[in-house]
């Protein structure tokens, strides 16, 4: 018997493209429905910073409200703005970019992600990006009409993609390579000699490199490496980044791409017909965290590195092997020793012992077997979670 | 070795063992910096900030500014001395602008504290003028805010 609610669901969903109907939700956006239902939660699942955005810097964005800059900016941003930020990465990183020809000032990073996909894809264009990697990589990848390929990475390489298992997934339709290092769900950070390697694969297969650097002031002990710093990577790198996790503003929504002219161009053109420009008093306290922010990130950067050896060392104590991360602000380390996945680890964590994680599983099947712990949380939070998980993994021991 | 002071300014609480961990250095080590802080009185004193009013209980303050005489060889020193060794002055300085001395009071009610001021520090010898300010409410003290709405987590729990 025909069943006539189904056909209609059906008509119904055909009026969603089967791109989006058949686009997996996000693997954090399940567990958030499960971690909403239990009460007095102790979270290393936020993914943000716990600080409030500097004072000086929300001053500003009140102070431009104040002031009566209510009205659209220009596409690209205010031109201040793109200069503070033209000056920035040439003193920082020694790359320099034409504040007028070369910035875009785009509404987070993420905006400046989906600008460049969209503006590089074409129908089956297949981008590279590591396994595990953040949620929108992917999904903003199939969004664009392009084909993920995933390369595995792993705890042997501190989950650094190498240039070798790039170049064996490189095909005819290999458009480009996408990544973020300090790496979001792991904490890895990209060594120099790798980064070498990558580059040079770059250049040999004519590949854009696509830069997502939003974590790269939160590194602890090593320097960041800017991959249009690098030589002749300028013009064929595109850098997003922004201001959430460094000045700790992701609510505020601002982000940059900086690249040569020509891709600035292409992803302006979409910026101007979707955003039209990020918010203007965003963009004033962006001017603001530019020029009087810098001792702010290095105070909470030195304090996310207390938090960082305390959850480190912590991990490695009570039997859950984590290796360093030296970057972002998030802890990975390997559940296997329980013999759970890691979507039932970080359940029942949660159900037993009220502490949330989340599964690697929400960033790449290589997340299979760790779960992603951030420390922007307080000490003492990631003091009791520690103790909770410890208790918990003793409990759940495996029988011989 | 500042960063260990540092973390023993926000949380005097704070173990060895976790500052070691901290700061990535050993435990002993730490321990021997903070005894001779200790010692050598760079670490004055450990203490609790209290929010009194939660108690029902809440001095009253005053700031008052004191224009003094000072005296040849020993400048404000003497005369601040003699001030601030009353137990009712909490904090003294010596100041540059129209007055020398800014000095907080403490005292149980406003009695004590003008009783304060008009029986022992305007009578003394050296002591010019006096000008007391009640203060009225206290918003931040040494660097905490007091009275802060109920923290509110506005993070939510679970974001990418």
């Amino acid at each position: 018997m025909p069943n006539r609610e189904s056909t209609t669901n059906d008509a119904r969903n055909n009026l969603i493209s089967q791109k989006v109907a058949t686009l997996p939700p996000s693997g954090i956006r399940k567990f958030f429905d499960l971690l909403s239902s239990v009460e007095d939660v102790i979270s290393l699942s936020i993914g943000e910073p716990d600080f409030v955005t500097p004072w000086h810097i929300r001053e500003a964005g009140i102070y431009s409200l104040e002031k009566g800059y209510t009205m659209y900016t220009s596409n690209s941003g205010i031109p201040e703005l793109r200069q503070e930020l033209a000056n920035y990465l040439e003193l920082r990183y020694g790359v320099s970019y034409h504040p007028e020809h070369e910035i875009l000032i785009t509404a987070g990073t993420s905006e400046g992600l989906d600008l460049v996909l969209r503006a590089i894809i074409n129908p089956r264009d297949e981008v590279i990006i590591p396994d595990p990697c953040y949620v929108a990589y992917p999904a903003d990848i199939i969004l664009a009409g392009g084909v993920p390929v995933l390369v595995p990475t792993n705890e042997e390489n501190d989950f650094v993609i190498r240039a070798t298992d790039i170049e064996a997934r490189i095909t005819k339709q290999t458009k480009a390579i996408l990544i973020g290092y300090p790496a979001n769900p792991t904490g890895a950070i990209m060594p120099k000699k790798e980064a070498n390697a990558i580059i040079e694969l770059a250049k040999k297969h004519d590949l854009l490199l696509i830069s997502d650097e939003i974590y790269a002031r939160l590194t602890y002990g090593v320097e960041h490496i800017c991959f249009p710093s690098l030589p002749g990577m300028k013009k064929r790198t595109v850098l997003i980044s922004g201001f959430s996790k460094s000045h700790a503003m992701t609510g505020w929504r601002i982000g940059y791409v900086a690249s040569d002219r020509r891709f600035i161009e292409a992803l302006t053109k979409i910026h101007q017909y979707t955003l039209l420009c990020a918010s203007t008093m965003t963009q004033m306290a962006a001017i603001e965290a530019l020029r009087n922010g810098d001792s702010d990130v290095d105070s909470m950067v030195q304090e996310y590195n207390r938090r960082r050896r305390l959850m480190f060392k912590k991990f490695n104590e009570i039997g859950l092997p984590c290796f360093e991360p030296k970057g972002a602000f998030y802890a990975f380390p390997s559940i296997k020793a329980t013999g759970m996945n890691s979507e039932q680890f970080a359940e029942s964590l949660l159900l037993e012992e009220k502490v949330a994680v989340v599964p690697g599983t929400a960033f790449g099947p290589c997340g299979e077997g760790f779960v992603r712990c951030c420390y922007a949380t307080s000490l003492s939070n990631i003091e009791e979670a520690l103790r909770r998980i410890d208790r918990f993994i003793k409990r759940n021991q495996p029988t011989k | 070795m500042n960063e260990i002071f540092e973390i023993l300014e926000q949380n005097a609480r704070a173990t060895p063992a976790q500052i070691a961990t901290m700061v990535n250095k050993p435990v002993r080590e730490v321990e021997k910096i903070i005894k001779k802080a200790e010692k050598d009185g760079t670490i004055l004193k450990y203490k609790a900030i209290i929010d009194w009013s939660k108690l029902g209980k809440e001095d009253i303050q005053a700031l008052i500014e004191v224009r003094v005489t000072p005296q040849r060889d020993v400048g404000f020193d003497a005369i601040a001395e003699r001030i601030y060794q009353f137990p009712e002055v909490y904090s003294a300085y010596v100041v540059s602008g129209t007055y020398d001395l800014a000095i907080l009071v403490k005292g149980r009610n406003m009695h004590e504290i003008s009783s304060f001021v008009t029986e022992k520090l305007a009578p003394l010898e050296r002591v010019q003028s006096t000008v007391t300010h009640f203060l009225l409410k206290r918003y931040k003290e040494n660097g905490e805010i007091f009275q802060l709405p109920k923290e509110t987590n506005r993070r939510l729990p679970i974001t990418p």
